[in-house]
């Protein structure tokens, strides 16, 4: 039998109006995330990682627009819910940890009273349990010093300090489905062992699915089951983290295994991938948008992009794979 | 060798109430020389950005001197230093590119705006200068109508980094420039870095989490922990041999696609210890160092040579 997803993303477009015209950013997007894993979402700056998040937990800009598509969250789609059960969900069972931790905070409040407010509003502490609780939660998460450290405002914490508050936050209710966008950039590697060790815990003890957006191909591999590759806006690949690693097959995928620094000598040996996003404004966008870029480009890429399973949960979406 | 920057006993205490003082930065003391890149690396929190924006004047240090080739950038207040004639000399990229983008200037104008303020360029000159610095960004010239709330975090990312290399500054300040770049753009930015440094001989302060891109990228690194520089020499001897207890278990943490390159790593147990009036006899790393012992809680180590061009500071290294 297999299980029910926790989330599953179908047929997801999402389009922002702007002065020079509309952007089509995504254009049906579908991936699943089983109950206690952690998908990694990887692939170029401006692909649409950030909006796919927006977009499932109803946050998008107002200037953006859903097309198409549903998330199918415990039953019911998270996209047809309305503002008030949605602003319900969110913090309770949905949570989701932003890329720019330290506008996310109130900056007025003391961080410790912050994740006091939440646990209080989510239920998982009473009122005067909720400073101990909050101060618990600041040693999870390796801040030095905890009980001082909960009085101090955002301000006066670093980058990855105010990262790690905000994990805190999101952690606090113990969230069905956790969105972590670029959690773990303002940290080294020992706190981020920390961290992720945390959100693992969490995956198995309480069954908590996790979507870890990133650019650190190392990190997924070690921390994650699965990866879904995005470019432009599209899903080009999405297989178990062992596999994309071991056996790329969309060209899109491997050009970026071979960007990433690892162990590689020297500098000059790292090859970026050459082009850009195409402009995203175009009518005429070509079916595959990394055609432009492709070395394997072949009449066969004018046709619809197909879906191509190449193994155990390993599907590709390019007409002519690696 | 003639150093560009020379930071001697530099040293920023945060009153936070109750007449307690945070040590963020104590006593650091280093040099970057002329085409040199330094790296700085350390655990999040130990006081990497509070030390860049001592060096780029955002902050009034409570001790020490920072010698750009002869000024005294100390003696200079942050709140005096924006019309400072040092001021074009150093720029920085700031950790959250987001935040530091002004949201009523587009792409172009904020790139534009040190171009026409510190180089004094306008009109058909400025817009070329504008345009060249996107494609050396990678930032594709279609954003540069769009104003910091349109674009993506790597994309804001880049803004940051052209204004920022726009004026070609003798220093350049880098606060975790690359942590919200796709790999491919990281690329692109890097050997940007490494051409400007050939060509003008640009000196780098590079702040990071990614090990990896210290050790490609860096001549030398400094290791930072909770205030103070435990361990520095050239990037590669230090990732190839690390001596202090603290920066090997950072070089054993870095993510391993290999699960065999996994086994045997040094995990750190035990609570850091506050930055808030911290004892001066003891170790920083005291307490959650696995080879701590009674000397290091009334001894504190100070740098000291450890082989050609490498300092530590550990009684044991
Ligand atoms: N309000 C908006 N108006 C117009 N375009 C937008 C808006 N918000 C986002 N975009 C565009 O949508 C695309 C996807 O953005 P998104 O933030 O999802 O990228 P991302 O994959 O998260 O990238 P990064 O890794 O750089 O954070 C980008 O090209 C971006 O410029
Ligand atoms: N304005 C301030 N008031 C009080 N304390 C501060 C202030 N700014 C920074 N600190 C403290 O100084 C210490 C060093 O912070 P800093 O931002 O320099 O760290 P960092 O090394 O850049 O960390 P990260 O890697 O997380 O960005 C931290 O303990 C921080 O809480
Ligand atoms: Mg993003
Ligand atoms: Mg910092």
């Amino acid at each position: 039998m297999v299980a029910i997803p926790a989330l599953a993303v179908e047929d997801l477009s999402v389009e922002f109006r702007t002065r020079s015209g509309v952007v089509k950013v995504l254009d049906h997007v579908g991936f699943t995330v089983e109950k206690g894993e952690t998908v990694a979402l990887v692939g170029e700056s401006g692909s649409g990682k950030s909006v796919t998040a927006f977009a499932v937990m109803g946050i998008l800009d107002a200037a953006g627009k859903v097309t198409s598509g549903r998330a199918m969250f415990g039953g019911s789609d998270l996209l047809a819910q309305s503002e008030r059960d949605l602003a319900e969900l969110r913090g309770r069972e949905l949570s989701m940890i932003f890329q720019n931790p330290r506008t996310a905070l109130n900056p007025i409040r003391r961080v410790g009273q912050q994740i006091a407010d939440v646990l209080v509003r989510h239920g998982g502490a009473t009122r005067p349990d909720a400073p101990r609780e909050a101060i618990k939660m600041l040693k999870k998460v390796r801040i030095p010093d905890p009980e001082r450290r909960a009085e101090a405002y955002p301000f006066e914490l670093s980058g990855g300090m105010c990262q790690r508050i905000m994990i805190a936050i999101a952690l606090a209710c113990r969230p069905a489905l956790l969105i972590a966008d670029e959690p773990t950039t303002g940290l080294d590697v020992t706190t981020q062992a920390v961290i992720m060790d945390l959100i693992g815990e969490l995956g198995r003890d309480s069954g908590m699915a996790t979507i870890f957006i990133t650019h650190d191909l190392g990190l997924a591999a070690e921390y994650c089951d699965r990866i879904v590759v995005m470019h432009a806006g599209h899903i080009v690949e999405s297989a178990p983290s062992r596999a994309l690693f071991a056996n790329a097959r969309h060209p899109y995928s491997a050009k970026l295994l071979a960007a990433t620094p690892g162990e590689t000598a020297s500098l000059a040996s790292l090859v970026s991938i050459p082009g850009g996003l195409p402009d995203l404004r175009r009518a005429d966008l070509p079916a595959c948008r990394y055609s432009g870029r492709c070395e394997r480009l072949t009449d066969a890429c004018a046709q619809p992009l197909p879906h191509k399973t190449v193994g155990e949960r390993h599907d590709v979406a390019c007409w002519n794979p690696l | 060798m003639n150093a560009l920057l020379d930071i001697a006993g530099l040293a920023k205490r945060f009153d936070i109430g109750g007449k307690r003082l945070l040590h963020a930065v104590d006593h650091v003391s280093f040099t970057i020389g002329k085409g040199e890149t330094v790296g700085l690396v350390g655990e999040s929190g130990c006081g990497k950005s509070t030390l860049v924006r001592l060096i780029n004047r955002l902050l009034d240090p409570s001790d020490g001197s920072i010698a750009l080739t002869g000024a005294d950038l100390a003696k200079i207040r942050a709140s005096g230093f924006a019309g400072n004639p040092n001021r074009k000399r150093i720029q920085m990229v700031f950790q959250d590119a987001g935040d530091s983008l002004n949201p009523r200037f587009t792409a172009a104008q904020a790139i534009a705006d040190p171009l026409r303020r510190l180089a004094g360029l306008s009109g058909a000159k400025l817009t070329a200068r504008v345009e060249a610095l996107a494609d050396m960004t990678g930032l594709p010239r279609d954003l540069l109508t769009r104003f910091p709330h349109q674009l993506s975090g790597g994309q804001k990312a880049r803004v940051g980094i052209a204004r920022a290399i726009a004026v070609e500054p003798e220093l350049l300040i880098l606060d975790e420039p690359t942590a919200a770049l796709d790999v491919s753009v990281q690329v692109v930015i890097l050997q940007l870095l490494q051409t400007l440094k050939r060509e003008l001989g640009m000196s780098y302060l590079f702040v990071s989490h990614d090990l990896n891109v210290v050790r490609l990228l860096c001549d030398r690194v400094l290791v930072m922990y909770l205030g103070k520089i435990v361990e520095s020499g050239p990037a590669a001897e230090v990732f190839a041999d690390p001596k202090h207890p603290y920066t090997k278990a950072l070089i054993s943490a870095i993510p391993q696609a290999e699960p065999e390159k996994r086994l045997g790593r040094l995990r750190l147990s035990g609570e850091p210890r506050s930055p808030i009036d911290p004892d001066p006899r003891v170790c920083r790393f005291y307490g959650r160092c696995p080879k701590g012992e009674p000397r290091c809680s009334s001894d504190m180590p100070v740098l000291r040579e450890a082989g050609p061009a490498r300092e530590v500071a550990c009684h044991f290294a």
